[in-house]
């Protein structure tokens, strides 16, 4: 064990920083669920690829540095430290994008990686449907292959960021006579393509997060399936592993909330104190979050050994989103009556990102498998309890 | 940056853990709760015979010249078999103080602990009682700016019982008449120094053991949810009961990576280090309570009883979690630290040791 950084880490450091500091944008970005938002965040990812920082994990030939987790982790600290914009293309980069490394034909890789890394092309996920929920084995969605093409007809919901992305990958039915988790396929499906309608759908801040996509006759080539026929769901396991796992939400993210937390009681500690809790709740989410970072680390650095990461991984998704809800709600606390206010309000002084980031805490456990699901999960697959 | 243990300290882990779930029964906890003492010659004989009640003590006086680093996965199979002997206190508290002594105290007793022939205890202020001052001995005992080193007979006991039978607590008075005052010379470093070194891993040992203590409650909780059967299933197979468990889970893996950052912390004298330990601590007691909250509750009416072995590892996990500092000293620690003007925080910060 040795928990210090390498010369050669500490120069990686430096160079990210020097990066940052002279390419994020001075004015924060619109949000991304907006058509103007969409397009500053879609020529972000351009600017990161051209300075091959898009993806520093991929291997060198998709636009990557071949980096290892650590160097990942570091990239992510310097870039959460700056608040450079989120990205846009987290469907495609961090879910898509390493499961085709894995799945992946190498024309397909070729034909899909690098436009993915350069914003070009923007992925909206396709998974649950309006009966398949948790319950992602009972998808209906159907794509019958006729020749050289699959044909799709059904429906798929909750689908982020398909309001303006251009592809959407997700899981259908193959095998129409199959049930559960058999007879699925993996499919990788043009947005544009005659036949597919897409519904948005407000969130709670008001704006299309996510959408209903609708499939009649649609058309698909079969070079877009991902793996073979029917075995979709290991390949969406594989996806909803990463998920899960390191890639989407690395520790510096609450790590600076956590930060900024305490700013925030620092800055109104005579009237926050008046809540005796939430002095205690500001020393738990830094406790909570620099665990979260420690243990991530330890991951990474087992992974880097050829280590696995197993169902433990589901403790991964509870404990930064459970964690990322309750550091919301302090600071909803300490601003009090100002914390309802919109940013723009005009007696709404100092409340900051807070009340989005309180709106968007609340999907956390819901999204990428409830936290429901994942405590089974680790009740079973990690302890070993009956089903 | 390397976070892993090598493969020779996973390995020393598990063989301890083979002996100590072979010999450390509930069994024979129980069998000590019997004895005067409470304490068991013969077990301690075994430990020292596999080198562990030496295992930080340098090899020049006989011991395994190891780390608190080394040790501390050590102490997480201690506590899950609640190991009522005083092993962890031996090799991270009362070893580490003697070695910063030195000279003839260090000289005389390092090798006799090594051999198993001795026990140091050491008694700080910070502690309302000192635990196994009735088998030490040599007792180090601070008092203000002193420390004392007292042979058997140089003080007095008072024994007050704790609601962990396993735990021999004492109320320490020296006798009058001996003048047991401890000498230090300057490069020995002063008395609070010392005192907060050993606080520190004495906190740190809690931390390792509530590792243990809670992976253990949840192994037997587990197990009961497997057999207990009702409405016709066991009742492991209802969610409520399995997300009670579920959730010890949850905060149990994210205690691990605090306590092993501690624990090379203090073994590399890192600035960081009081603090690395105080967030260790409360991590890991945290889980350990849960754990114990949600393993009683799995095991029913069962578990309310003095018959299943479960309250072994609950008394000793609500136990270490107010000792060697409370929750509200270590919680005073992180808050002194966050709430300074200027305090290193947030994303790229955990590994800076300014």
């Amino acid at each position: 064990m040795d928990l210090a950084y390498t010369a050669k880490q500490q120069a990686f450091r430096a160079e990210v920083r020097q990066w940052l500091a002279t390419n994020v944008p001075a004015q924060p970005l619109q949000s991304f669920d907006t058509a103007e938002g969409f397009a500053q965040h879609r020529q972000w990812e351009a600017v990161l690829n051209e300075g091959r920082w898009g993806m520093v994990t991929w291997p060198e030939e998709f636009g990557g540095r071949g980096c290892d987790l650590i160097d990942w982790l570091i990239f992510e600290e310097e870039y959460y430290r700056v608040r450079a914009p989120l990205r846009v293309n987290q469907n495609g980069i961090f879910l898509l994008g390493p499961t085709l490394m894995e799945y992946g034909t190498a024309e397909q890789k070729a034909r899909i990686l690098p436009k993915m890394a350069c914003g070009e092309e923007v992925w909206a996920q396709g998974w649950s449907e309006p009966n398949a929920g948790s319950d992602m084995a009972a998808i209906r969605a159907r794509a019958d292959l006729h020749g050289d093409r699959y044909v799709i007809n059904g429906q798929k919901i909750w689908s982020t960021r398909a309001v303006w992305a251009d592809w959407l990958f997700g899981m259908f039915r193959t095998d129409p006579d199959s049930s559960r988790h058999h007879g699925l396929t993996f499919i990788l499906v043009p947005l544009a393509t005659p036949g597919i309608t897409v519904r948005p759908i407000p969130q709670l801040d008001g704006l299309p997060g996510f959408a209903e996509v609708f499939f009649d006759d649609v058309e698909v080539a079969v070079e877009n399936r991902l793996g073979d026929e029917g075995a979709g769901w290991q390949v969406a396991m594989a996806t909803a592993g990463f998920e899960r796992g390191l890639m989407l939400r690395s520790p510096a993210r609450f790590q600076e909330t956590a930060r900024r937390l305490v700013e925030l009681y620092r800055a109104n500690r005579v009237s926050a104190d008046g809540d005796p809790g939430v002095k205690d709740a500001v020393i738990r989410a830094w406790l909570d979050a620099e665990s979260y970072c420690l243990a991530t680390y330890q991951t990474a650095c087992r992974l880097g050994k050829g280590g696995k990461i197993g169902a433990e991984s589901s403790t991964n998704k509870i404990f930064w989103s459970e964690l990322d809800q309750s550091m919301h709600a302090t600071a909803m606390s300490i601003l009090g009556a100002r914390a309802e206010l919109l940013p723009h309000a005009p007696d709404a002084t100092g409340v900051g990102s807070w009340l989005d980031g309180w709106l968007f805490s609340q999907s956390g456990p819901i999204y990428a498998g409830t936290n429901e699901i994942q405590r089974n999960i680790i009740a079973e697959r990690m302890l070993g309890m009956p089903r | 940056m390397d976070f892993t243990f090598t493969e020779d300290q996973l390995l020393f882990q598990a063989s301890t853990r083979d002996f100590l779930t072979g010999e450390v029964t509930p069994e024979r906890i129980r069998a000590g709760w019997e004895t005067p003492d409470g304490r068991d010659p013969a077990l301690w004989q075994q430990l020292a015979e596999l080198g562990l009640t030496g295992i930080t003590v340098p090899e020049e006086f006989g011991g395994l010249g190891m780390s608190e680093l080394d040790f501390v996965l050590l102490a997480q199979e201690c506590g899950y078999v609640a190991l009522p002997e005083p092993l962890v206190h031996t090799a991270l508290v009362a070893v580490p103080l003697l070695r910063q002594l030195g000279g003839e105290l260090a000289a005389e007793w390092l090798p006799r602990i090594a051999s198993g022939e001795a026990k140091v205890v050491v008694g700080l202020e910070q502690n309302l009682l000192v635990e196994d001052a009735h088998v030490a001995d040599l007792l180090l005992l601070q008092r203000g700016d002193a420390f004392h080193a007292l042979a058997p007979g140089q003080f007095e006991l008072r024994h007050n019982e704790s609601v962990d039978p396993s735990r021999r607590l004492y109320h320490v008075d020296i006798k009058s008449g001996t003048d047991p005052y401890l000498p230090l010379d300057a490069k020995t470093g002063s008395v609070p120094l010392l005192v907060a070194a050993a606080l520190d891993r004495g906190a740190l040992g809690c931390a390792a053991q509530a590792l243990g203590l809670a992976q253990r409650m949840v192994d037997m909780a587990v197990s009961y949810s497997r057999d207990r059967q009702q409405f016709g299933k066991p009742i492991g197979s209802f969610q409520a009961v399995k997300h009670l468990m579920a959730n010890v889970a949850v905060r149990l893996e994210y205690a691990r990576a605090p306590v092993h950052r501690a624990a090379y912390s203090v073994a590399n004298a890192e600035a960081v280090a009081a603090r690395a330990v105080s967030h260790a601590k409360l991590m890991a007691c945290e889980a350990a309570n849960l754990a114990a909250k949600n393993s009683i509750q799995v095991h029913g009416a069962m578990g309310y009883t003095w018959e299943v072995d479960l309250h072994i590892f609950m008394k000793k996990a609500w136990a270490l979690a107010n000792t060697w500092g409370d929750t509200a000293f270590h919680k005073a620690r992180i808050a002194d630290y966050i709430f300074t003007e200027g305090a290193a925080l947030g994303a790229g910060a955990t590994f800076s040791n300014p």
